[in-house]
């Protein structure tokens, strides 16, 4: 039967007939959960940075990396969804400086040209001189390539280096914060949408992205240690947690005030939300992002990490902490995809005539199938094990020009 | 701010000439009113050829005058023959509503096709207060949110007051339609690109009525330019009280309802 024949009998109440077809799909929900990665990894690096977190040190390049594999295949998700891809240039050509959507092009393009490419090589580029001098074959060529020919390793260029980095990442912070509050700006400045239009979009969007930064550099921490047969470190491994915590807490914070503040103005549209919530997002929103993806986490990291006492509400052993820790990530994950679920599929379930509810059928195949998010969900790890080939963030890898590099 | 802008743009004929126009028109027999609707009609086909056609001197709206429309669903039908809108019924650039309204308050909503072929009567389960047909479309906004939110200016409006698309520009991202408080948009299945009511920007610039006015048989909808003082729309704004769809979003819509009810959405 036609898909859309289907979806018109499930309706409920009345909808605009235009309104019978969803209008951003399964890929438009990837893609602000993969730039909130970007923007909760980058974030995290920035804090080991500015306030010298010495603990989380070990992550620091891992997260740096992670947000650039990131960073790359996220715009593919919205390419893909375009009904036009191949003429997407147009945005930068003859951008609409009114359209949110149209800005995506210069913010995505500074973040990824002036902030991470920048901070990465500043930050690799002592190693990947002295990794060139010993090394040969193919390697030697990339990264002697991607030095740029800036070869100079004196103290005083080293010194230059940590100061611009230092610098870049002054200004990464709020390049961050503008590259993931702007895509909840996207959807925050919609007016037409009761569900999407609040000031508060955009900073919630801000901290669930942190809180999906922190947990999924948790998880891939743990995870390449593990790989790597090396010892965890667990005191790392518990300010993540803590981290997590604490961001968690307000993520959660701002959340419920969003909550609260649409129940007491109670606007025409508070009928249609609710009856939404407790129909059609049922699932997905309280079942996975409100107790699976916030209160469960919550009273894990609350009750066994060291954020609320020193060696935790309960003082649980070290294997045991850690795989409570790896868990609640990923019931972060599951919940953090699931909030971006809720806002872009949620805040097109119901009609904007505020009389009934409709329903998202997901097609398996195709660009907007599901096969092409999964593909674009797995590609960042695939580039990231790419990356961390061609330049290992482990702290043994690390080349010190004190020690005579061999050659 | 000066809401009046929107619904009258400054015009430049003196007050008594329209008001000469009324009386003239007036003066005539009930029977011919009607067919002096036709007539404008016929007049404007002979017009003026494009190349004389210019933009700024026309500022375009539309009336609805809800207690006139009967649901026959012909301006539905109409359109999409002129526009060549798909036939599904999932696509319409304008389509009419049916309101049931019961004694206990409870509103019933309902489009069947958009309209197209009129409405089957329902047997009333319950005492009904009030039902009535509401024709919509492209509210053509003086503010329009589609067009402050196309990322490549695809969307644009003219300097006539009609929102377009440009379908060679547009790269489908479906931001528009989101941003639409009317649900006025669809993305075209052939083209993958928005698409939408133009007002028969086609045939208005050739001097002729957009398709939907011309069908309609009880004359619901005026169309007209508020340029003029004198066109059958200036008359209709002047001569209802007037309300627009969700004024709250101030989008200012140049589509005028007379004889709205409260619970059209
Ligand atoms: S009604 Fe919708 S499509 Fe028409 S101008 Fe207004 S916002 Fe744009
Ligand atoms: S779908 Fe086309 S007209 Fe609509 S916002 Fe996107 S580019 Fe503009």
């Amino acid at each position: 039967m036609d898909p859309l024949q289907e979806v018109l009998r499930q309706v409920t109440g009345y909808i605009y007939p235009n309104e019978v077809e969803l209008h951003w799909g399964l890929l438009v929900v990837v893609y602000p959960y993969l730039t909130g990665l970007v923007a909760g990894a980058f974030i995290l690096a920035s804090l080991v940075r500015i306030f010298d977190v010495k603990e989380v040190q070990p992550t620091y390049r891992l997260a740096l990396l992670t947000a650039l594999a990131y960073l790359i295949v996220a715009p593919l998700a919205l390419l893909a969804h375009l009904g036009h891809p191949l003429r997407s240039f147009e945005i930068f050509l003859t951008p609409n400086f009114h359209s949110a959507m149209a800005m995506f092009g210069f913010v995505y393009a500074w973040y990824l040209m002036v902030v991470l490419l920048l901070e990465i090589w500043l930050d690799y580029r002592k190693d990947m001189v002295l990794w060139a001098q010993k090394e040969t074959g193919l390697r030697r060529w990339v990264h002697r390539l991607l030095t740029l020919g800036a070869n100079d390793i004196s103290p005083n260029a080293l010194r230059f280096d940590r100061r611009a980095s230092r610098f870049i990442t002054l200004i990464g912070i709020p390049s961050a914060f503008l590259l993931h509050g702007y895509v909840g700006f996207i959807f925050g400045s919609v007016k037409a949408n009761p569900w999407w239009s609040s000031v508060l979009i955009p900073v919630v969007f801000l901290f669930s992205a942190i809180v999906s930064g922190i947990a999924l550099m948790l998880l891939i921490y743990f995870l390449s240690t593990l790989l790597r047969a090396k010892p965890v470190d667990m005191p790392c491994m518990d300010k993540l947690a803590s981290f997590l915590f604490y961001a968690l807490v307000v993520d959660f914070s701002l959340e419920m005030l969003d909550f609260i503040h649409r129940l007491y103005e109670a606007e025409e549209s508070i009928h249609i939300l609710s009856q939404l919530v407790f129909s059609r997002l049922f699932l997905s929103l309280i079942i996975l992002q409100a107790f699976l993806g916030t209160v469960v986490p919550l009273v894990l990291l609350g009750s066994v990490s060291p954020a609320l006492r020193r060696k935790g509400i309960l003082a649980l052993p070290e294997e045991l902490r850690r795989l409570l820790y790896a868990g609640a990530a990923i019931l972060i994950q599951i919940g953090i995809f699931s909030t971006r679920w809720n806002v872009v599929i949620g805040g097109q379930l119901f009609s904007k005539s505020l009389r009934g509810l409709t329903v998202y059928k997901m097609q398996l195949m195709g660009l907007e199938g599901l096969f092409t998010s999964a593909f674009l969900l797995l590609l960042p790890i695939l580039l990231l094990l790419l990356l961390i080939y061609i330049l290992p963030p482990w702290p043994e890898s690390e080349q010190h020009v004190e020690a005579p590099a061999g050659d | 701010m000066d809401d009046s802008k929107h619904i009258s743009p400054p015009a430049d004929q003196p007050a008594s000439e329209s008001r000469r126009e009324f009386l003239h028109t007036f003066s005539l027999a009930a029977p011919l009113l009607l067919l002096g609707l036709r007539i404008s009609a016929i007049e404007a086909l002979a017009a003026e050829p494009d190349a004389a056609y210019n933009a700024r001197e026309h500022y375009y709206g539309m009336g609805i005058d809800v207690s006139k429309c009967i649901g026959c669903g012909r301006c539905a039908d109409a359109c999409k023959n002129e526009n060549d809108v798909p036939r599904e019924p999932y696509y319409f650039r304008t389509w009419v509503e049916r309101y049931v309204i019961g004694a206990d308050g409870e509103t019933d909503v309902d489009s069947p096709n958009g309209g197209i072929g009129g409405f089957a009567s329902k047997i009333p389960e319950k005492e009904i207060l009030r039902t009535f047909f509401v024709p919509k479309l492209c509210n053509q906004c003086t503010d329009p949110p589609c067009v402050q939110v196309c990322p490549v200016g695809a969307t644009f409006a003219t300097e006539d007051g009609v929102v377009l698309v440009d379908n060679d520009y547009c790269i489908g991202c479906r931001y528009c339609i989101q941003a639409c408080p009317y649900g006025a948009r669809f993305l075209d299945p052939r083209t993958h690109t928005a698409n939408k009511c133009t007002f028969c920007y086609h045939r208005v610039v050739k001097g002729l009525l957009p398709a939907c006015v011309e069908v309609c048989p009880t004359g619901a909808r005026v169309f007209g330019d508020l340029r003029q003082h004198n066109s059958p729309l200036a008359r209709f704004t002047r001569f209802n009280k007037i309300m627009t769809l969700k004024p709250h979003l101030n989008t200012k819509p140049k589509v005028f309802y007379a004889q709205l009810d409260e619970e059209v959405r």
